[in-house]
C-alpha cells in the first residue's frame, strides 16, 4: 500500500479498505492503461497518484463509487490532462509538442469493459519496464511498481536497498524510457522469443531473490515469492498461448509449494528436498504446477522454464525422498542440457546421476574442468560434492568441500546448513 | 527522435578494406528507406589530436581523449519512431558480425 497517498488525510475505514484493496488489485491495470494512452510514465504515475489523493477525500464523504477502477482511471486522466496543460505553460519544450491522444480526444474512454484494449495495454508496459536497454536492477523494480503496485518502499524492503536509492534507480529508469525512447510496443516478431526471454527472466529473478534471498538475514522473503506468482499469473493471461509463460508459472508454483516445508523448526537453515516434511508441501499449488507444466510440454516446444518445471513436477510427485524417479530427472537434465547447456545443467545432470546410477558416477561428472572449472566460485557446486562424499562416506574430503562451501555462503541460513552438516562428518571422522 | 549511431570497435578491424562494399550497401539501405540524416566515416585516431584548455592555456595532445581498447570509427544520424527502431537500423551494420559494437545516443532537441 502506498504510504505516501494514505497519511495525513482524514478518511472513514471503509473508504480507506476501499481505496487499499483498489491500489493492490487495479494499479497495474489502471497505470498500464495511463502510460497507453499517454506515453509518458511520469505522467501516468503523478496523474495517478493524484486521483487516489482525491478518492481518500470523495469516498470518505460519498462513499465508495460502484466501479472503484473506473473510477481512479477516470480522474487520473482528468488529472494527467490538467497537469499536462500546466506544464505546458510553465515549459517551452512542452509547447512544440503535440497533446498526447488520449489528452486531444476527450470522448475516448480510458478505462472500460474492452478486455483486449487491456490486455494489450498490460503487454507493452511489461515490454517497457523489462527493455535490455535498461540495468536489469532497473527493469526489476519497474515491473514490481507498475505491474505489481509496490510502494517504492515496498520494493525496497523487499529488495534490500534503501528507499532513496531504489527512488533515484526508479526515476532514472523513468528518465531514460523517456529521453532514449524506449518504446512502448510489443517487439517486432523477429525480436519477440528474446525480448520474451527478458521479461521472464525478470519475473524469475523477483521470485528467486524472495526464494533463496541472496543478500540478508532471512531465508524467503515470501512476498517477493508471491507477488512473482502474480506477475507470472498475468503475463499468463495475457500470453496465453506461450508455453515458456506456463512453463515459468508452474515452476515457480512448484518451489512455492516447499516454501514452508523449507523452513526447519530448529530455525538451522534451508532443509534440502530429502530433509524436508512432504506433508506440509501446498497441494493446491503442486496440483496447479504440474497441470501448467503438462500443457505447456504437450505443445512439443520444450525450452528451460518447462524443463526445470517438469523436474519440479517429478520431485513433487514423490511421497517420500526415495520413491523419486530418479532416471525420470536425469533424462529431463539431459534435453535441458541440449537446449541450454550450462556448466549449472551440467552439476545438476551429475547429481540426478549420482542418485540414477551410483554416487561415484556423480561425482565423477562433476568432477570434470568443463564443470569444476567454472563453477569453483559457486557455493553449490561445493555443497553437491560435499554431499556426494558425506554420502560415500569419504569424510575428510566432505568436510574440505563443506568447508569451501561455507566460505562462498551467501546469507546465513545457508551458513547455518553447511555448519550443521560439517558438524555431522566432523563428529564421523572423530568416532 | 534522432539518434547518432556510433560505430565502434577496434580499428584496425573497422578500417579495413574488405568492408567497403558492405558499408556502402549498408548506408544505401538507410539512404532508400528515408531514415538517414547523416554520416561520416572517421581517419584513424592515429591522426586524433586533443584540446583541453587549463588556466587559459591551450593544451594539445597527439592521440583520442581516452585510450581504449576500442574505438570510434564513424557515425550515422538517423530518424528513428523509437529506440527499437534505432536498434534495428544500427543493428545490420557490417562490423557487428566481427566483435564490433554501435553506441546508441538519443540527440538532445534543441529549441
Amino acid at each position: 500500500m502506498n504510504h505516501l497517498v494514505l497519511e495525513g488525510v482524514n478518511q472513514t475505514a471503509e473508504a480507506r479498505t476501499a481505496i487499499e484493496r483498489v491500489f493492490r488489485a487495479e494499479y497495474g491495470r489502471v497505470i498500464a492503461s495511463l502510460i497507453g494512452s499517454l506515453g509518458d510514465f511520469e505522467l501516468a504515475e503523478e496523474a495517478i497518484q493524484d486521483a487516489f489523493t482525491v478518492a481518500l477525500e470523495r469516498w470518505a464523504g460519498d462513499g465508495v463509487p460502484p466501479n472503484p477502477a473506473a473510477w481512479i482511471a477516470t480522474t487520473a486522466k482528468r488529472r494527467a490532462i490538467d497537469i499536462w496543460r500546466r506544464e505546458r505553460r510553465r515549459l517551452e519544450k512542452y509547447a512544440a509538442l503535440d497533446e498526447p491522444a488520449a489528452i486531444a480526444e476527450d470522448h475516448v474512454a480510458i478505462y472500460g469493459d474492452d478486455h483486449e484494449t487491456l490486455t494489450d495495454d498490460r503487454l507493452r508496459l511489461i515490454f517497457t519496464c523489462c527493455h535490455p536497454a535498461l540495468a536489469l536492477e532497473a527493469q526489476v523494480a519497474l515491473t514490481l511498481r507498475t505491474l505489481g503496485g509496490l510502494s517504492t518502499a515496498e520494493i525496497a524492503r523487499a529488495l534490500l536497498v534503501p528507499e532513496p536509492t531504489l527512488g533515484q534507480r526508479l526515476s532514472r529508469a523513468k528518465r531514460k524510457i523517456r529521453e532514449a525512447g524506449i518504446p512502448y510496443q510489443v517487439p517486432a516478431d523477429h525480436v519477440l522469443p528474446e525480448r520474451l526471454d527478458a521479461v521472464l527472466a525478470v519475473v524469475y529473478l523477483i521470485f528467486n531473490e524472495g526464494y533463496s534471498a541472496s543478500g540478508g538475514e532471512l531465508l524467503t522473503r515470501g512476498e517477493l515469492c508471491t507477488e512473482a506468482i502474480r506477475l507470472g499469473r498475468a503475463l499468463l493471461a495475457i500470453m496465453p498461448d506461450e508455453p515458456e509463460v506456463s512453463g515459468l508459472l508452474g515452476l515457480m508454483l512448484l518451489h512455492d509449494s516447499r516454501r514452508a516445508a523449507r523452513l526447519s523448526a530448529a530455525n538451522d537453515g534451508p532443509l534440502t528436498l530429502e530433509e524436508q516434511d512432504r506433508s506440509v508441501w501446498d497441494q493446491a499449488e503442486i496440483a496447479e504446477g504440474r497441470t501448467l507444466v503438462e500443457h505447456a510440454l504437450r505443445r512439443g516446444r520444450p525450452r528451460p522454464y518447462q524443463l526445470q518445471a517438469a523436474i519440479a513436477a517429478i520431485h513433487a510427485d514423490a511421497q517420500t525422498s526415495a520413491d523419486t524417479d530418479w532416471r525420470q530427472i536425469r533424462a529431463l537434465y539431459e534435453l535441458l542440457g541440449e537446449v541450454s547447456p550450462s556448466p549449472i545443467v551440467e552439476l545438476n545432470r551429475a547429481v540426478a546421476v549420482a542418485m540414477a546410477e551410483g554416487l561415484d558416477r556423480g561425482l565423477a561428472l562433476m568432477d570434470r574442468p568443463e564443470v569444476a572449472g567454472p563453477l569453483d566460485g559457486y557455493r553449490w557446486l561445493h555443497a553437491a560434492r560435499a554431499d556426494l562424499l558425506r554420502r560415500l562416506d569419504r569424510s575428510t574430503e566432505a568436510a574440505v568441500a563443506y568447508t569451501r562451501a561455507l566460505e562462498l555462503a551467501e546469507n546465513a541460513a545457508e551458513r547455518v546448513y553447511l555448519e550443521r552438516r560439517l558438524a555431522e562428518v566432523k563428529a564421523r571422522l572423530r568416532a | 527522435m534522432k539518434y547518432l549511431l556510433l560505430i565502434c570497435g577496434d580499428e584496425s578491424r573497422l578500417n579495413n578494406g574488405a568492408r567497403t562494399e558492405a558499408w556502402a550497401a549498408y548506408t544505401n539501405d538507410l539512404v532508400a528507406s528515408n531514415k538517414i540524416l547523416g554520416g561520416e566515416r572517421l581517419r584513424p585516431t592515429a591522426t586524433a589530436t586533443t584540446l583541453r584548455v587549463n588556466g587559459g592555456n591551450r593544451l594539445l595532445s597527439d592521440g583520442p581523449f581516452a585510450e581504449t581498447k576500442e574505438q570510434l570509427g564513424g557515425f550515422y544520424m538517423v530518424e528513428a519512431a523509437n529506440l527499437d527502431e534505432a536498434v534495428e537500423l544500427a543493428s545490420k551494420m557490417p562490423h557487428l558480425t566481427d566483435g564490433g559494437a554501435v553506441e546508441i545516443r538519443p540527440i538532445w532537441p534543441m529549441g
